[in-house]
């Protein structure tokens, strides 16, 4: 019997185990190996050098240049996206006029609301950037002739193709993306809240204003950390590398504008022959990936204590 | 390689005092009535046109000919030129990228479950040494940089034969896919009651048969949340085939739009383009509005690791 279990939980373990070390581990402790060589990626043949590449990235404008785009990303995204969320949720769910019976109600129509926010949810962010991209045409593009067909036809921005505005576009690309998933999931947060923390709240008058800053937000305060470092991961990750890449012009925007570090390990990877450079640029990000949900982590716990 | 964020509590855990006790407003009148809520319904509707614009004005566009498209992006079609249609899904080789896909995405996502719940199963109902460790390996991955390990992973690939094949993007993502699906599995395995499997074990079971036969099927609810996640994600995949699958007759939809509008751009088949891309958005969307509470409770138990 004993011998059986063994044996079935080898079995069971091996081709899982065996996959995801092959294609996930191994060339993750390879990065950063690499990242100490001067490897092409190109030829087979490479040495050691040290912290060349750490050295090389200081002096490298690019990467401070995308790093910058990165982490204002990362900062930005989420408290647009969850305030945002934060917002429509409490509305949906709390913010209704009070009807007879119930203590608290969302507004009416709160369920169609909650399906037609979630669509952009489903499809590709690759999808999404495309659609965005014509929307984002100066010539003819939905934008600029909307602005033309309300009177504004002589504010007709670039849009992508300006350097001060290319970067706030991918932004708002990633907010119209994000905001109805976290919409939905506030939702089912509040709904778990017990109707009689409300109805107290009721009786002694509070607005609705009170009522989300005293109640919802920090009885809801474990979800919006979590969705604030899934947000900010987000954000440093594959989603900005998708919209940045298929977006903006260069790609990485007119004069690097819209450059993020995922797109940069991208490029220097598989565009400019510096594999070895690239993973160097890779466990930066990965090191400013776990600064950020550390930094989260901390300031939420600190947040928590307060009530 | 360490796990950088925990496992949230569920959803709105309540743990806290009630915190009623001195707010501020003791009037106690509906206070928040009319002006309130006509801002608030205000906001709410021009979130919904925010959203559903962009996709009617692509649905509408996809209908057009190309001159109005440029001159007249707002205005409805002449007439439904069914043709850009007929045109993206045979010159411009969407049908293909949705054979590709659909062949991944079917691959990878029987590969996942199968291979997901046999791992989480394992970790989740056997003491053996080594079963932390393994746990931790498998959810540590859900927390760094894809992007990280797709270099070195490009030349693994290469060295295997793997790249620009189907079944090498299948194994990629099923490997990608696991650490969210062994962890969300073997908490679900670890919810489910012991006693059924332990009576199938004594009426001579053996523990394979046990787990096919009466675990895999108590864990339906389970298996089902966490495979609409990995559905979704798979087959809106961008990064992973635009790196590892360049070639053309290769390609899954997300890559071959892409590569459509930089190439097809300057051809000016604006038209077709549109096209495509709606059809690549209805489907998902569709199923989406069918299915709409199991892909709302998969994603939101799936998402926030």
């Amino acid at each position: 019997m004993q011998h059986g279990k063994y044996r079935f939980i080898v079995g069971f373990l091996v081709v899982p185990l065996a996959m995801y070390t092959i294609f996930v581990i191994w060339p993750f402790i390879q990065s950063i190996y690499y990242s100490f060589t001067d490897w092409t990626g190109l030829s087979p043949d490479f040495k050691m050098v040290g912290f060349g590449n750490y050295s090389r990235l200081l002096d490298d404008d690019t990467f401070w240049k995308s790093l910058q785009h990165s982490v204002l990303l990362a900062l930005l995204l989420p408290v647009v996206v969850l305030g945002l969320a934060l917002f429509f949720s409490f509305m949906l769910n709390v913010g209704g006029r009070r009807r007879k019976g119930a203590a608290i109600a969302g507004v009416q129509g709160s369920g169609f609301y909650k399906i037609v926010y979630f669509f952009p949810q489903v499809l590709s962010i690759a999808i999404v950037a495309l659609l965005f991209q014509f929307a984002y045409n100066p010539n003819s593009g939905l934008i600029n002739s909307a602005l033309d067909g309300v009177g504004l036809g002589s504010v007709q921005p670039e849009w992508l193709g300006d350097p001060d505005l290319a970067l706030w576009c991918v932004m708002a690309v990633l907010v119209w993306s994000q905001v109805g998933f976290f919409v939905v999931l506030f939702s089912a947060g509040m709904a778990s809240i017990p109707k009689d923390f409300y109805e107290a709240a009721l009786l002694d008058g509070a607005s609705r204003v009170t009522t989300f800053f005293r109640i919802t937000l920090p009885l809801l305060w474990d979800t919006v950390q979590s969705g604030w470092v899934y947000m900010g991961i987000l954000a440093l990750g594959a989603e900005s590398f998708a919209v940045v890449q298929i977006i903006t012009v260069g790609p990485g925007g007119p004069d690097g504008s819209t450059s993020v570090l995922t797109l940069l390990v991208y490029q220097k990877a598989f565009r400019d022959g510096q594999a070895g450079y690239a993973t160097t640029i890779g466990v930066a990000l990965l090191i400013v990936t776990l600064i950020f949900s550390a930094v989260v982590m901390r300031l939420g716990r600190r947040e928590r204590l307060e009530f | 390689m360490k796990t950088t964020d925990t496992p949230p509590p569920p959803a709105g855990t309540v743990e806290a005092r009630p915190v009623v006790k001195k707010l501020d407003t003791p009037s106690g009148k509906d206070r928040s009535g009319g002006v309130l809520n006509v801002f608030s319904h205000g906001v709410l509707v021009i979130w919904s046109v925010l959203v559903v614009l962009p996709l009617l004005w692509a649905v509408m566009t996809s209908f057009k000919d190309d001159k109005s498209i440029l001159t007249t992006p707002w205005a409805l079609p002449d007439r439904l030129h069914f043709e850009n249609w007929s045109r993206a899904w045979t010159q411009a080789h969407m049908s293909d990228y949705f054979l590709n896909t659909i062949l991944v995405v079917a691959g990878s996502l029987i590969g996942t479950l199968l291979l997901g719940s046999m791992a989480a199963y394992v970790l989740a109902r056997f003491e053996f040494p080594g079963n932390r460790f393994i746990y931790f390996l498998f959810v540590g991955g859900m927390s760094f940089p894809v992007i990280l390990a797709l270099v070195p992973l490009f030349y693994v690939m290469n060295n295997l034969g793997l790249l620009n094949t189907i079944h090498g993007l299948i194994l990629v993502y099923i490997a990608y896919s696991l650490p969210f699906t062994v962890f969300f599995l073997t908490s679900f395995f670890k919810t489910l009651p012991t006693s059924v499997a332990e009576a199938a074990i004594i009426d001579g079971a053996s523990h394979t048969r046990t787990f096919f036969q009466v675990m895999l099927p108590m864990a339906k609810p389970g298996l089902i949340s966490v495979g609409i996640f990995n559905f979704l994600g798979q087959w809106n995949q961008y990064l992973l085939p635009t790196v590892l699958n360049t070639d053309p007759d290769k390609k899954v939809l997300t890559q071959g739009l892409v590569q459509l509008a930089s190439s097809q751009g300057y051809k000016g088949d604006w038209s077709g383009l549109f096209a495509g891309l709606v059809m690549a958005m209805l489907p998902v969307l569709g199923a989406y509005i069918i299915f709409q509470r199991q892909v709302v409770a998969g994603l939101t138990a799936g998402a926030l690791k």
